[in-house]
């Protein structure tokens, strides 16, 4: 079943044509990577999809979710890195979605947040403070609370910058098992080897052009190719570099 | 001393300067927390310039200077908001800009027309201005503040923590904004009879920089600055009165204390956990 469905999407960004032309949809079960330069139009396109902005052409379709009903795991702000809250706080906030217009947490709302936290297994540290935690285990929190928020569709943008090789890796198992759990996931990622390697479609945006396809088909493109300047293996990732 | 004490608030301008300060330091530790966070500490100081110099204007002119001064400053706060939003230019320099230009109005104002006794009051602060409608006001917008305050609790929270995320599951965050900015200037333009306009803003962001050494939970840390701010005001005006120094002036000071022992304590706590 398609969840979303763009159909030659236009959109822009300050009165300037971000991307036309856009046609790609998302069907459930989905581990869709959206990968390309800087200033191809990828944040205009999750605004657009978050419905946080209109587009200026085209179709975007919704069925059986909503666009506030999608886990937004945005990129961390400076301001964050000294906040003071609780990792149950934090998640908790993801809940408010479900209660419209009343002021407090239902008894659902902090049952849900338990069960996202011991499935991001983060208990251990559900009354630390945000800021004393590491990238990884922030990472995870907003996680939590991006799926407080949904039960279908996750959209993650750059999830794993600035995190070191072994979280990285971590990162992208616990994305990969929520997808097996049969989570849909969209992934703003610069990571190209494993945008490959975990997704299961492709989204590569560029100034005048796009592909929209699996990724199998994606490795074949020559613009994959001048990505990953030829040093990229199917399973095992990219070890040329200086080697 | 308790005898003192009760002579001391006796006097009705003691119990207007009382009323009013804890109410003011009540409100301004409740937004305050907000702002500190969303890095915007220096919003009260522009806002607080803004209102000297609707208050030189309106004094001039001869009109109500609560009535010009209010109106005037939510609409700095406004557009202090819009230009940050707009991403035009800084939400440093955009206050710079306001707060340096309405002073330098407020001086002129003030020089052409020659009533400086009644705005030395407001650049300074003093607790003899105070009046009855001031106590007023003071007791309706805290009331307004403080039920908001709890009523919107978690959903200031989430705005505050992360607009992308709040904007995103549908909370309009514009109007939380709003919301904050609004009730600053009605807070600032209250307070700065108090406090004066170079003293308020350090009533809305030290208690909360206070807490964040020691808290680790936002719930904590809007408790706790509320009760430093109440504590420091009342301690301060107090205080004040028996060494005979200015209110304002005392009431920073000693929010610089306790900032400072909270910071040690939270350095050591630290190094011990």
């Amino acid at each position: 079943m398609k969840l979303i469905e763009c159909k030659d999407l236009c959109m822009k960004y300050e009165g300037i044509t971000a991307f036309e032309g856009l046609t790609f949809s998302v069907d459930e079960g989905d581990f869709l990577c959206i990968v390309g330069e800087n200033g191809s139009g990828k944040s205009t396109l999750i605004k657009g999809l978050l419905g946080l902005k209109k587009h200026s052409g085209g179709t975007i379709e919704f069925s059986g979710v909503k666009p506030k009903e999608i886990g937004y795991l945005p990129q961390q702000t400076a301001a964050q890195k000294d906040f003071p809250a609780t990792v149950w706080e934090v998640v908790l906030s993801g809940c408010l979605n479900r209660n419209s217009y009343f002021p407090f947490y239902t008894k659902e709302n902090k049952e849900r947040a338990k069960t996202e936290i011991g499935r991001m297994k983060i208990e251990g540290i559900a009354n630390k403070s945000y800021r004393d935690l590491s990238g990884g285990q922030q990472q995870r929190v907003l996680l939590a609370r991006a799926l407080c928020a949904t039960e279908k569709l996750l959209l993650l943008d750059e999830p794993v910058s600035g995190l070191d090789p072994i979280v990285t890796s971590e990162m992208y198992e616990v994305i990969h098992e929520l997808n097996h759990s049969g989570v849909t996931v969209i992934m703003v990622t610069h990571d190209i080897h494993n945008a490959v390697h975990y997704g299961n479609r492709i989204l590569n945006m560029s100034r005048n052009d796009y592909f929209f396809g699996t990724s199998d088909d994606y490795i074949k493109t020559d613009s994959f190719k001048a990505m990953s300047r030829g040093c990229f293996h199917k399973e095992g990732g990219c070890f040329s570099h200086g080697r | 001393m308790a005898d003192e004490l009760m002579v001391l608030f006796s006097y009705p301008f003691m119990q207007r300067a009382l009323i009013v300060g804890i109410l003011v330091s009540l409100c301004a530790a409740l937004l305050g927390t907000s702002l500190v966070l969303k890095r915007y500490s220096m919003i009260g100081d522009g806002l607080s310039h803004v209102g000297y110099g609707a208050f030189a204007i309106a004094a001039s002119a001869g009109i109500a200077p609560l009535g010009f001064a209010i109106p005037v400053v939510i609409a700095s706060a406004f557009l202090l908001l819009y230009i940050t939003r707009k991403g035009k230019m800084g939400g440093d320099s955009a206050i710079a800009i306001l707060s340096s230009s309405s002073l330098a109005i407020g001086m002129i104002v003030v020089a052409l027309s020659g009533v400086s006794i009644d705005i030395n009051s407001y650049m300074f602060g003093s607790i003899l201005a105070l009046k009855e409608e001031d106590v007023m006001l003071s007791i309706v917008c805290s009331v307004i503040v403080v039920l908001l305050f709890i009523l919107l609790y978690h959903r200031i929270f989430a705005v505050t923590f992360d607009e992308s995320f709040s904007s995103a599951t549908g909370i309009h965050t514009n109007v939380y904004n709003t919301f904050i900015s609004v009730l600053t200037a009605v807070v600032i333009v209250v307070g700065m009879r108090l406090m004066g306009a170079l003293l308020i803003s350090s009533l809305m962001i030290f208690p909360s920089l206070t807490s964040m050494r020691l808290c680790r939970s936002f719930r904590s840390v809007t408790i706790c600055s509320a009760v430093v701010s109440v504590s420091c005001f009342t301690a301060g005006l107090i205080a004040s009165y028996f060494i005979n120094i200015p209110t304002g002036a005392g009431i920073v000071v000693l929010n610089l204390a306790v900032f400072l022992l909270f910071a040690l304590a939270g350095k050591i706590l630290k190094r011990d956990g």
